[in-house]
């Protein structure tokens, strides 16, 4: 299988703090990675880090066969702004645009980033609402939305720019549970679809059922790593098993 | 109170008027410079800007007027000289003292913006100068017009200050015409003149509030 997305010994501390030791693992292209642990296990600097919100210190990432950060720099601009393109993350707070309607949101980078003319950046918005089941709320804000609502225009919004991969940075955790539900349904018909996918989350139930292959990730580290059912039914590691029985 | 008077009230209004709007428009970018360097993490950019607006707030406003008026020509060897434009100086005084005011309004609004905003404009791949004019700004302004709104309709008022320099704004011109004619009227029509102004401001500027109601 083609690798989409290759991480080496990946490092990353914020001052004395080391919140990535050595992160290393590879994601196949169509494959889709759920990543447990603790909140403080350096999860989010994880994605932050490959999405490049944050510096890397060292180690080597590659998206796609361009190298991102190798030999303890970055690649040029015109390289970063590519790889920018190939990954899309969605917040745990969705981070919609208050000021700029649903269709807005959705065009804003098409038509800026991708130079797409306008009636077909609209065109598109309205294929992805329709996805995600919000035909309807095209000319809505964002705060005219509930929370799952607006969490799945976010999704549509990083769509519109048809990522290679697309990552999730515990997507539900600030929805009412009552509204997890139809964002996580967005999630399956997306991995329905074979979308590349990295999702972290605390849905173990979600996770187990969507995924290929779980990491379980702990202070820095990744602790234990394999397929879904294995990694829930015999974990190895005694602080994967401690984790789970702690959250079931 | 006879037309001649009321029309040279009426001259004082329009100096006042233009000092009004020379202030506002150019103290808003000399304002949004000010907050930059502000915000800026290198001490030899926020250092000055800091001092600025601690000088600027921390002293009396007339006070800033006498000395940019006088100043150049008390002190010796000074190298500029306002050749006796008063308004000239009275223009940069207003300027310069606003500036300091909406600097730290600006940097309010555009702290109040989350910090997400941003990162969600760059991971899909917006450039640092377009997140902030597309995503950023928009909001500032939002945040910014209730407090810049108070700003403005103090300025009306402190344009009152320059008669100190002997300049013949409507408040001068009012004083001048009260104890010429000894009467009461310059006073009340001066005050009548700052009101309807106030007023047509204040319209406008809940206007402009309502119209970027449609978002939280
Ligand atoms: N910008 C930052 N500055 C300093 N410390 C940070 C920063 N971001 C995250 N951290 C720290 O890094 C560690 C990992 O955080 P995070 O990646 O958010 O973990 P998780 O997403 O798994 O909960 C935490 O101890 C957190 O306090
Ligand atoms: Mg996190």
């Amino acid at each position: 299988m083609e690798t989409i997305l290759s991480v080496k010994n990946l490092k990353k501390s914020f001052g004395s703090l080391e919140v990535l030791k050595d992160i290393s693992f590879d994601l196949a292209r169509g494959e889709i990675i759920s990543v447990l642990g603790p909140s403080g296990g350096g999860k989010s600097t994880l994605l932050r880090c490959l999405t490049q919100l944050e510096t890397i210190d060292d180690g080597l990432v590659a998206v796609d066969g361009d190298v991102l950060f190798g030999d303890g720099k970055y690649a040029d601009k015109a390289n970063l702004s590519r790889i920018t393109l190939k990954i899309g993350l969605v917040f745990q707070n969705f981070n919609l645009f208050p000021h700029l309607s649903v269709m807005e949101n959705i065009t804003v980078a098409p038509i800026r980033v991708k130079k797409m003319p306008k009636v077909q950046a609209q065109e598109l918005a309205r294929n992805l609402l329709e996805r995600v089941g919000l035909s309807e709320k095209a000319d809505y804000y964002p705060c005219q939305l509930s929370g799952g609502q607006q969490q799945r225009v976010a999704i549509a919004r990083a769509l519109a720019l048809d990522p290679e991969v697309l990552f999730f940075d515990e997507p539900t955790s600030a929805l009412d549970p009552e509204l997890t539900g139809e964002v996580l349904k967005v999630i399956r018909g997306l991995a329905d679809r074979r979308m590349t996918m990295i999702i972290v989350t605390h849905e173990m139930g979600f996770a187990r059922g969507v995924s290929d292959r779980i990491i379980f990730m702990e202070n820095g580290v990744i602790v234990e790593e394999g397929p879904p059912e294995q990694l829930f039914t015999a974990p190895k590691n005694p602080r994967t098993r401690d984790f789970l029985s702690r959250v079931d | 109170m006879n037309l001649a008077v009321f029309k040279l009230l009426l001259d004082g209004t329009v100096i006042t008027l233009r000092m009004f709007a020379l202030t506002i428009i150019f103290s808003i970018p000399l304002g949004l410079l000010v907050s930059v360097l502000r915000m800026s993490r290198l001490w030899i950019f926020n250092l000055p800007a800091r001092l600025y607006i601690l000088v600027l707030r921390g002293t009396p406003l007339m006070l800033q007027i006498m000395f940019i008026f006088y100043a150049p020509g008390l002190i010796q060897g000074f190298p500029f000289s306002w050749q006796g434009d008063r308004m000239m100086a009275a223009n940069v005084a207003l300027i310069l003292n606003y500036a300091a005011y909406l600097a730290e309004i600006f940097r309010g609004g555009i702290q109040a913006i989350p910090q997400g905003q941003r990162e969600a404009g760059k991971v899909l791949g917006l450039s640092g100068t377009e997140t902030f004019f597309i995503v950023v700004m928009p909001q500032v302004v939002k945040h910014v017009i209730p407090p810049m709104g108070n700003e403005i309709i103090n300025l009306v008022k402190d344009t009152s200050l320059v008669q100190v320099i002997g300049i013949a704004e409507l408040m001068n011109t009012a004083k001048v015409q009260a104890s010429g004619n000894v009467s009461i009227m310059p006073y009340l029509v001066a005050g009548g003149i700052y009101l309807g102004i106030t007023v047509i401001l204040s319209a406008v500027l809940s206007f402009t509030e309502k119209k970027l109601d449609y978002y939280r």
